[in-house]
């Protein structure tokens, strides 16, 4: 196991290098590129442009300027804000760990609620919840969650009003209240509507994977032995049927990342939330280049690791799997 | 073949609801000019943001435009988009997935770790900077002001599912009898590929692309939100909702309406994915 995981993680080196080197190129040949940033300020003259534009090296050619890019970053140094000329990880710091609490409170609200539906919707296959179950799965996978952002805040923010103070029932921007006091029910008020757009997506995934899953391990003979034995319902279904429906459900976890990546990008951009996502779109319209390459670079590593995991995890869950 | 399939769709309610329910958009998209009397860039700044009337169905914009209007027009293009971009999509996949499936080894190995990069770009992000990209390039071919770059750069970066889908058919397919019989005949590889493979894949392939055209309306309609899709003035559903923002608060049928047209196109092709799924695939029981 531990050698199919080196094995696994040396192969992340060329992968990485390749999409490294495909990123890179594409900012680059970008036209406006890095000192667009400055092209209109009134203030720098053609001449300080061109002094910059000598400073960064963005006149080598790509290959040189690549190599230089990569010693710098095997180094540690991801370079600097061409917007705020902070160190980018500095600026990534800044803004990470937002996106991990959004993403990772998201991610556990849809599990403690897939999980459950799913598993009631496939013992009660047909029923009345299981079509309610199957209708609501469809709806949240075709939902374009950046409109549901937006309608969630239409009514819980601005139409909706709590009864006693007369202010929006929810706060529809930002991690708490600028300038107030920390306080608990603050950041979770904050909390309530970003995560239910971000989750909603996740949610039917897991959903319609748990049901699928359990309804193929139900019929299975193993089930029907477990019955015959004269086991209680209970314990066939959570020891016996569960523990091996939930394994597929491992590798959706870790699969689904990308697209909880995808969707946080529109959280952020809607609810002001200051996180990775809303960096990279503030940093695309003003061709922040740096901070932009590192960001892709993050993730396209996460996506990777999150593969491998995926990959790990299950068969450390199911002893049928193994790897050489 | 084709006589069982409708038999087994039909079967499936939602999916004929999802049919009926895109034959109209299409229709209306189609025949704008006629349902509608208004002009979708016409601005009128006495009737602005003026809320759902009879005369005015989803009301007025901030420069006084009809709603209604602006969202037939912009269905023909998110809806054209949606279509465009997955045949790309469908057939860059299933060349790549073809070419990889049936030749296995090397050219496999090698198409399919391209594939793996491709699945390991962050896509939300790497769509915006080509879009960007392509609309500052303006190549004669991929002309700015159109929307033929967005429909590129989904095409190119949606793919990988259908490659892989694709390669997995040909895999098994190329081991079958019937194909050692074709070159028994003297077919040669290009015939055997296309004329007698690809025919027994079809049923992934329609499925995926069904489904394919829902995710790219939706990636459409995502990146125009967010300013990196189709510009104003033309509208799109997306790019619709991206100007709704600012006033949605006090206008909220501006954010209502555009976001309520993906929905149900997205939606009913979802359905109507399902249903054919259900309908090609013999071994799926019908209810």
């Amino acid at each position: 196991m531990t050698r199919y995981i080196i094995r696994r993680l040396l192969q992340f080196i060329p992968l990485l290098f390749l999409i490294s080197v495909l990123l890179f190129t594409l900012l680059q040949i970008i036209p406006g590129g890095p000192t667009a940033a400055y092209a209109n300020n009134p203030e720098i003259t053609s001449e300080d442009l061109a002094r910059l534009e000598q400073r960064l090296g963005v006149n080598a050619p790509l290959p040189v300027q690549y190599g230089k890019w990569l010693g710098n970053v095997l180094r540690g140094d991801w370079g600097y804000s061409t917007v705020t000329q902070r160190p980018v990880l500095r600026e990534i710091a800044d803004r990470l760990p937002n996106t991990i609490y959004l993403m990772g409170i998201a991610f556990v609200v849809a599990l403690l609620i897939a999980i459950p539906m799913g598993l009631i919707a496939a013992l009660r296959q047909y029923s009345i919840f299981d079509t309610l179950t199957t209708t609501i799965v469809f709806a949240g996978q075709s939902i374009p969650i950046f409109w549901l952002g937006l309608v969630l805040i239409i009514v819980f923010h601005s139409t909706l009003k709590n009864p006693l103070t007369g202010a929006p029932l929810l706060p529809g921007d930002g991690m708490s209240t600028l300038g107030a006091p920390f306080s608990i029910g603050d950041y979770l008020a904050h909390l309530i509507l970003p995560v239910t757009m971000l989750a909603l997506y996740q949610t039917a995934q897991l959903t319609r994977f748990m049901r699928a899953s359990m309804l193929d391990v139900i019929h299975q003979d193993f089930i029907r032995t477990a019955h015959a034995k004269g086991l209680k319902e209970r314990v066939v279904v959570v020891r016996h049927a569960f523990k091996n429906a939930a394994l597929p459900l491992v590798t959706i976890l870790a699969l689904d990342l990308p697209g909880l990546f995808n969707g946080a990008v529109f959280t952020e951009t809607i609810f002001s939330w200051p996180g990775m996502g809303r960096l990279f779109i503030e940093r695309a319209f003003l061709f922040d280049y740096p901070v932009l390459m590192a960001i892709l670079m993050i993730n396209a590593a996460l996506i990777l690791f999150f593969n491998l995991v995926a990959d790990v995890v299950y068969a450390l869950v199911d002893p049928r799997i193994r790897y050489a | 073949m084709l006589e069982m399939t409708w038999r087994r769709f039909r079967r499936h309610r939602p999916a004929l609801i999802g049919v009926g329910v895109i034959v109209l958009f299409v229709l209306l998209a189609v025949f704008a000019p006629i349902v509608s009397p208004y002009d979708p860039e016409q601005n009128n700044l006495d009737i602005r943001l003026q809320p759902p009337t009879l005369e005015h169905l989803m009301g007025t914009d901030e420069l006084g435009r009809d709603l209604f209007t602006r969202i037939l027009y912009g269905s023909r293009i998110s809806l054209a988009i949606g279509v465009l971009s997955m045949m790309l999509a469908v057939t860059v996949g299933t060349l790549i997935g073809a070419a990889a499936g049936f030749h296995g080894g090397g050219i496999d190995a090698v198409l399919m770790r391209m594939t793996d990069v491709f699945l390991a770009f962050p896509r939300l992000f790497v769509l915006i900077l080509v879009t960007t990209l392509l609309r500052q390039l303006n190549l004669p071919w991929l002309p700015a002001g159109s929307f033929a770059p967005i429909i590129f750069v989904i095409g190119l970066l949606s793919w990988m599912s259908v490659a892989r889908l694709v390669r997995a058919a040909y895999l098994s397919i190329r081991e079958k009898e019937y194909v050692e019989a074709a070159r028994g005949v003297g077919a040669g590889d290009a015939r055997i590929m296309f004329r007698h493979i690809l025919p027994n894949t079809a049923s992934p392939i329609i499925v995926a692309g069904t489904l394919g055209v829902a995710a790219s309306i939706l990636t459409e309609s995502g990146l125009s939100y967010l300013g990196f899709g189709v510009q104003l003035p033309t509208p799109t559903w997306g790019n619709m909702l991206r100007s709704a923002q600012a006033q949605m608060t006090y206008a909220p049928w501006t954010a209502v309406f555009p976001g309520l047209m993906i929905f149900s196109a997205v939606i009913a092709i979802n359905y109507i994915g399902d249903g054919l799924r259900d309908a090609l695939d013999p071994q799926r029981e019908v209810r």
